[in-house]
């Protein structure tokens, strides 16, 4: 299926990836070009089949609910952009 | 290699230098290693070779790395890759492309180590370290492996913790070690391996001593040969070895069967789906908010994409493009859920195969190690290069690649052994008869 610029201008917004207008053009040949040679995946008779989410067909482990980690604001902020004590600073959130 | 040394290392050493003597230094008391960026190494900076987490330094070890210190090994350096570990040349770092030590004879070109596991593939071939961490999502272990004439093993999925690790498609996500030996990557691995309660898929079984498995008879083995790895275009010389690889294991005692795998043309288009669309999950973490790179826009969201246009690179955009697309309301059916029931059929034919057969041995890539530039305009013919090798990663089977021999060009080229979920055993035993057989001496000239 071929997807054009108005497409891939969405799924950028989605994914908040600024994509200037120029690129979106080239972009969308690109995507297309990978999702049509995927295509292929029709030719194979699916019906009945249970997807594969994970190859590891175990139960996942439960562990106790109880605090194993923590404590440790200096740690959690040593790779933050903007910090102050033991906060992150971020944007203005709520107008 | 980053000159960068990581000093913890040092002085972690210290006091085991007098313990050795005394008859308890650790199996890997010693060992110089490079460690693929992708892994977390604690007070040292781990980037995944993207400009988004250029400066960070984790203030944890990954479960993998952390094994091996235990061990007694000591950290060179971290190795360059593709970026976020996408991509088979190495040419998606943010860092720059790795430039293979091989060169074709006669010629000047710069080569691609293969990738996304190209520094550690390279670094191991130019004997900079004894062996290296790697990382494989889709061939990311194997094909740099087979370019560089070192040997590399993607074990069992859930057999190496994934905690630490960069993560870039959870579900196929696999770490192992490269070395210049089956039996170096055997111990290597011993000691990577292990359960790890931080990584829910992790599996809860013991660790064999793997390089026990070094050098075992394989008489008696079944191998198969899967007639779909006959693929239009494969170069005589990877056709020929292929069948040289036969004999060996023939001479070894192997009974050699014909096995069919029909889905195998399916591999690649069904992980172009689910790599992307796991890949566009995990790195929704990258907000610049918390860690990375942060570029300040005019709101919220505008930081949010500004940041992550500035810090990731095209191939990384394109990936997470293509997986947020397959998400989406309308495509997710049509695209991720069926990717999804083609990789139910895939792991199927091979649970068809191991009726029939202990192993299967194919080529590990459908080339010799190509020139850096020269594919990288077109993403399909880019992503062909792990043809051979991503079905391994969608069923979740140990998969080893073991340098066979050389083009006429006198490049490396490997053959690839899988096995049955946890019998990585087996590819070492087997491995180790190719590599006997093969006797592969050649090295390449020091031109750095």
């Amino acid at each position: 299926m071929a997807i054009d610029a108005a497409t891939v201008r969405k799924v950028a917004r989605l994914a908040r990836i600024a994509e200037p207008e120029d690129r979106l053009e080239p972009l969308a040949k690109e995507l297309s070009g990978i999702l049509n040679w995927i295509e292929q995946l029709n030719e194979v008779d699916t019906d009945g089949v249970e997807p594969m989410t994970t190859s590891v067909e175990t139960a996942l482990p439960m562990r106790d609910d109880i605090v194993t980690d923590g404590g440790d604001p200096a740690k959690v902020l040593a790779n933050a952009p903007k910090a102050n004590k033991n906060f992150f600073v971020v944007p203005k959130v709520v107008e | 290699m980053s000159s960068r040394r990581p000093r913890r290392r040092w002085r972690w050493r210290a006091p085991r230098t007098s313990a050795a003597p005394a008859g308890e230094a650790g199996r890997l008391e010693g060992a110089p290693l490079g460690i693929k960026d992708l892994f977390c190494t604690e007070g040292v900076e781990s980037t995944a070779a993207s400009k988004i987490l250029r400066g960070f330094k984790p203030t944890y070890e990954s479960t993998v790395s952390a094994n091996l210190w235990r061990d007694g090994a000591v950290m060179l350096g971290k190795l360059n890759m593709d970026e976020f570990a996408m991509g088979s040349s190495n040419e998606t770092s943010a860092w720059g492309p790795v430039a293979n030590p091989w060169r074709a004879e006669g010629g000047n070109a710069k080569l691609t180590p293969g990738g996304s596991s190209g520094g550690s593939a390279s670094a191991v071939a130019a004997e900079l370290c004894l062996g290296a961490t790697a990382t494989d999502t889709g061939g990311s272990i194997r094909q740099p492996a087979a370019f560089t004439g070192t040997v590399g093993i993607k074990p069992t999925y859930g057999r190496c913790s994934r905690w630490g690790i960069v993560a870039f498609a959870s579900s196929l996500d696999q770490a192992g070690p490269m070395a210049r030996t089956v039996e170096d990557t055997a111990i290597l691995l011993s000691s990577m391996a292990g359960h790890d309660p931080k990584d829910s898929t992790s599996l809860p079984v013991e660790t064999p001593d793997f390089a026990s498995f070094c050098g075992k008879s394989v008489k008696g083995l079944r191998v198969g040969i899967p007639k779909e790895y006959r693929v239009d275009g494969m170069p005589a010389e990877i056709e020929k070895l292929w069948e040289q690889g036969i004999a060996w294991l023939k001479e070894a005692g192997c009974e050699i069967v014909e096995v069919s795998l029909p889905h195998t043309k399916y591999a690649l288009p069904a992980y172009y789906i689910i790599a992307p669309a796991e890949a566009s999950s995990n790195l929704a973490r990258y907000d610049g908010m918390r860690y990375g790179l942060r570029v300040d826009g005019q709101n919220l969201t505008d930081t949010y994409e500004k940041s992550r246009a500035e810090g990731f690179g095209d191939e990384v955009k394109r990936r997470i493009l293509i997986g947020t697309y397959v998400l989406s309301a309308g495509y997710y059916d049509a695209y991720y859920l069926k990717a999804l029931k083609v990789r139910r059929r895939i792991a199927d034919d091979f649970d068809q195969a191991w009726q029939k057969v202990d192993a299967l041995l194919t080529p590990t890539a459908p080339s010799a190690a190509f020139a850096l530039g020269e594919k990288s305009d077109d993403p399909v013919a880019m992503y062909l290069n792990d043809i051979f090798t991503v079905t391994v990663n969608l069923a979740g089977l140990p998969g080893m690649s073991v340098p066979a021999g050389v083009d006429a060009g006198g490049l490396p080229l490997g053959l690839q052994l899988i096995g049955r979920n946890l019998d990585e055993g087996t590819l070492f035993s087997l491995g180790s008869a190719i590599e006997k057989a093969a006797d592969f001496r050649a090295k390449p000239a020091k031109w750095w």
